[in-house]
């Protein structure tokens, strides 16, 4: 997984609650057996009109947020399914950074899996930052791990919060699977303890 | 000891270690896969050279992408097959155990899972797939995960955690006759909304969740997470001991008494605390019905589709918008004058031998509108086989039903079993998003008895004075 340190990028706004990952990358691309290639399917439906043909209205159709690499978003981004090709799809574009005011549960920890930063900032913040895209082109944020915050191009500087081990782990990219690992002895001194206790929770599944 | 809540109990129970700010490492008992979330994992496990730490403790059914008719023909779509096929290699390759989409046990693996007595009360139980909160009918903590996290959980047996909060909701009464858990669970999220749960795990307590079967209770547990919360519970009881007892993979003899034994302990203490309360009374709960596209977008079936006009909250009323356009209604419309044209009876929420049984009950004699097209898909191969023995099948297709094999079918329309663009479905699925049953198809959620009504009255109708 790629460290996340600091970012400074161009960021496109996607101004709807809710957005869940049947909407992020449809059924259809989830045939894959791979994680890469899934740029295709973002947004699938979301990107066309009626009439399969592209609308150039939808904001990752639009020139300008091409090359955006944070995400600006309302609240309960990434509900629904737990399809990690939500966070694959959104990498696969070129997004490190979504931001917005919550997220589901399960997509939140599927970003960290994945080098993604899911910064929350209170409602009222996201406000002013949509307004800020809105009125500039070019409109671009700084996010640093480090001292948690997002900066505006105007010097206005927002706290956000994470867990102190999900930090460590994002910004010295760490494999969390090799992390684990290391506990190894714990884990069978668990087993062996458990099973005394509960050994029907040992019976083999055939 | 303090006074715990049940979720405390089973976190505590399986806490390997703890980091200092809270952080832990978890251990997992059992482990659900499907075709759709574990390609990359097992292909991760391969490049890194690593193999599970207990296959055992794993089970794998294609359930996603099978088809739903005959499954003596080859699978139409290559990209299905070769996914399906995918599966069947790495169960070979790592040693899982796998109920084949030719095996009688095959089938939607919330469905299975209980079925075989693989979900015991207590456990903790992860899954690549958002509605393994299901198995927290059973008094286990069970909750859905990405494909890393199918990836760590081969490979370790764990997965690190951060605690989340308790939320209770308690529901006491009687229900309306005719009324359902997929009723109560959709008030749930009305009430509490779609992130109400976020960060939680509920317990659903009190007097009408007490009173329900054990197929009521995996209905209930199963939307858990389209309130928010990844996983929900319901404290076991004798009703969950008479369910378990005697299945395939539930423990027997003198191991049986003790685990039962055991399982006593699995409620919450008198006392002991959650971070939030939410309460409903039984009675106040009407059938539901959604209109929009998340389910708290939901309304009684005596009610109207709200008019946007009216909401002063600006976003509120966006969202309103955009989703009665989605769906093509009008505001203020009564729920009873929505016209459907297609019929979606099964799913991980609603697919269980009890839920045939009910929906055939009200099926029986009648006919399907001739506007309207239905389905019903049993849970798993075992279920369609009992549905059979007891003659659901005929009553089914005597009333104009399609009767299909086992999978997870039009409910998220990965096979072949899709909704075309401006279709109108009532559905006793569990998501009704934009496009889940289908680009541009339009879903509402309901109980299963709500469905048979709807298929053959062509509109919605309150069930509990229909005849």
């Amino acid at each position: 997984m790629d460290a996340f340190t600091t970012l400074t990028g161009l960021v496109a706004p996607l101004d709807r609650p809710d957005v869940d990952t049947d909407q992020i990358i449809p059924k259809q691309f989830l045939k894959t057996i791979k994680r890469t290639g899934l740029r295709e399917g973002l947004f699938y439906d979301w990107r066309r009109r009626k009439d399969g043909s592209q609308d150039p209205e939808f904001f990752l159709n639009q020139p300008r947020y091409q090359q955006a690499s944070i995400l600006l978003t309302r609240d309960n981004f990434g509900c629904g399914s737990s399809r990690e090709h939500a966070p694959w799809a959104l990498l696969d574009q070129g997004f490190r950074c979504i931001v917005a005011p919550s997220f589901a549960d399960i997509f939140y920890n599927n970003c960290f899996q994945n080098g993604i930063l899911p910064v929350v900032l209170k409602a009222s913040d996201i406000q002013a930052l949509f307004e800020g895209v809105a009125t500039q082109d070019g409109y671009k944020l700084t996010v640093d791990l480090a001292t948690q915050q997002v900066t505006t191009p105007q010097g206005t500087a927002y706290h956000f919060d994470i867990d102190p081990f999900r930090k460590d782990c994002l910004y010295r990219g760490l494999d969390a699977i090799g992390l684990t690992l290391q506990h190894a002895p714990q884990i069978g001194e668990y087993e062996q303890r458990r099973r005394t206790q509960a050994p029907w929770l040992f019976q083999d599944v055939k | 000891m303090a006074a715990q809540t049940l979720f405390e109990k089973i976190w505590n129970d399986h806490v390997v270690r703890a980091e200092p700010d809270g952080t832990t490492l978890l251990y997992i008992d059992r482990h659900l896969v499907h075709e759709v979330t574990s390609p990359q994992a097992f292909e991760g496990l391969t490049v890194a050279g690593r193999s599970p730490r207990r296959a055992a403790a794993a089970l794998a059914v294609p359930d996603h992408n099978v088809p739903t008719t005959d499954r003596r023909v080859a699978i139409a779509d290559p990209i299905s097959a070769k996914q399906i096929q995918t599966l069947d290699d790495n169960c070979g390759t790592f040693g899982i155990t796998l109920f084949g989409m030719n095996d009688i046990r095959q089938g939607v693996v919330h469905v299975i899972g209980p079925e075989q007595g693989f979900t015991l009360p207590g456990m903790t139980i992860v899954c690549g797939d958002s509605h393994t909160s299901t198995h927290g009918a059973f008094g286990a903590l069970a909750f859905g995960i990405g494909t890393s996290e199918v990836e760590h959980v081969l490979a370790t047996q764990c997965l690190v955690q951060k605690r989340p909060k308790t939320m209770e909701v308690r529901v006491e009464g009687q229900l309306s006759p005719r009324c359902s858990a997929k009723d109560i669970i959709l008030a749930i999220i009305g009430k509490i909304g779609t992130a109400g749960g976020t960060g939680y795990v509920i317990e659903y307590t009190g007097s009408a969740i007490r009173a329900l079967s054990m197929e009521g209770r995996m209905t209930l547990c199963n939307m858990s997470i389209e309130g928010g919360a990844r996983a929900g519970m319901v404290a076991p009881d004798e009703t969950t001991f008479n369910y378990i007892k005697g299945r395939p993979m539930a423990p027997n003899g003198a191991l049986w008494d003790q685990a039962v034994a055991a399982w006593r302990n699995l409620h919450t203490d008198a006392g002991a605390k959650y971070d939030a309360v939410v309460e409903l009374r039984a009675e106040s709960i009407a059938p539901q019905v959604t209109w929009g596209t998340t389910p708290g977008m939901v309304t009684g079936v005596d009610g109207n589709v709200p008019d946007p006009s009216t909401m002063r909250d600006e976003k509120l009323r966006q969202a309103t918008e955009r989703a009665l356009e989605y769906m093509a209604l009008k505001p203020g419309m009564p729920i009873r004058d929505i016209r459907i044209d297609k019929v979606f009876i099964g799913s991980c929420t609603n697919s269980r031998i009890e839920d045939l049984r009910l929906a055939a009950s009200f099926a029986k004699g009648k006919k399907v509108a001739g506007s309207v097209h239905a389905m019903v898909v049993p849970g798993s191969g075992l279920v369609k086989q009992q549905a059979e023995q007891e003659g659901l099948d005929r009553i089914f297709k005597e009333s104009g039903f399609e009767w299909r094999e086992a999978g997870c079918s039009m409910c998220l329309a990965m096979n072949a079993d899709v909704l075309q663009p401006g279709e109108r479905c009532a559905s006793t699925s569990n998501r009704n998003f934009e496009g889940r049953q289908g680009a541009g198809g339009r879903t509402h959620l309901v109980s299963p008895a709500m469905a048979v009504a709807a298929a053959i009255e062509g509109h919605f109708v309150d069930i509990r004075q229909w005849s």
